[in-house]
């Protein structure tokens, strides 16, 4: 009989491991580059339209990085890179428009309400429940406080 | 030479917050969803402390890219709606601060699952 202690000792010695390394180098190096298309592409806006303030182009550039990502989920690119990346792809906001774009596009056969509507908001629910909340919580901060 | 440093700073602040996540992922199996409203909060927490601003001035779209600049931009809008509008801006500007990102995301959500076929029969 093995003891308790050795039997979870051999569990742990042969589980498989997640490959540690490999992901975070994965997830760095993708969120990396997800952020400087970011820049670059506020950058790109700065170029065309010169007297743009700088709070309208942020607005632009999260605006065309959430299309990117829905249309790269649509097309299918943003799962596969996901499956490289892990959080690299998840974290960023291309990755919020990709947790809102997935389960509209998997979910799609059982009906426009109940499918795309529904489920749009598996992941992207507890988000927007949780930001509002803490808007809200900010907000009284901001005007009973300050 | 300066722009190379700017988006080298991107690069490594954005890939920094990425990789946080990951060992997050690897260490506890949170779910992504999970991640997402912890890395929300973590954008409220920094903006309403002030900190916020000091790394976006240093990594730009490394910190505003990551979902913490969803929840910067809700927290900031809030503030400063509960300062020029009062209690109904307090209550309205959160929202007002995301709402273009939240229509797009929902807007091209709601389409593409329209247009496209689920592939999930292919898998």
């Amino acid at each position: 009989m093995l003891e308790r202690k050795e039997y979870q000792k051999y569990v742990e010695d042969n589980s498989p491991k997640s490959p540690m390394t490999r992901t975070l180098f994965a997830a760095f190096v993708v969120g990396g580059i997800i952020c400087c298309i970011g820049e670059g592409i506020g950058d790109i806006i700065k170029l065309i339209f010169e007297d743009m303030p700088e709070k309208e182009v942020a607005i632009w550039e999260s605006c065309i990085m959430i299309f990117l990502g829905s249309f790269l989920t649509a097309i299918g690119v943003y799962d596969r890179l996901g499956r490289f990346a892990g959080g690299g792809s998840i974290i960023p906001i291309t990755g919020f428009a990709n947790s809102v774009t997935s389960p509209a596009i998997e979910y799609n056969r059982e009906g426009v309400f109940f499918g795309i509507c529904a489920k749009m908001f598996v992941i992207a629910g507890p988000i927007i429940v949780f930001s509002v909340a803490a808007s809200f919580l900010v907000g009284l901060i901001g005007y009973f406080c300050v | 030479m300066e722009i190379f440093l700017t988006y080298l700073k991107v690069f490594a602040v954005g890939g920094l917050v990425c990789m946080l996540g990951q060992i997050l992922i690897n260490k506890t199996k949170m779910s992504s969803a999970r991640i997402l409203v912890l890395y929300m909060l973590l954008g409220v927490v920094l903006e309403v402390c002030g900190a916020f601003d000091y790394i976006k001035e240093f990594a730009g779209s490394g910190i505003t890219i990551p979902i913490t600049g969803f929840g910067s931009n809700v927290a900031k809008g809030a503030l400063e709606g509960a300062k020029a509008d009062g209690f109904l801006g307090a209550v309205a500007g959160g929202l007002r601060s995301v709402s273009a990102g939240l229509t797009v995301a929902i807007v091209c959500g709601f389409v593409f699952g329209l247009i496209s076929r689920s592939r999930s029969k292919k898998m």
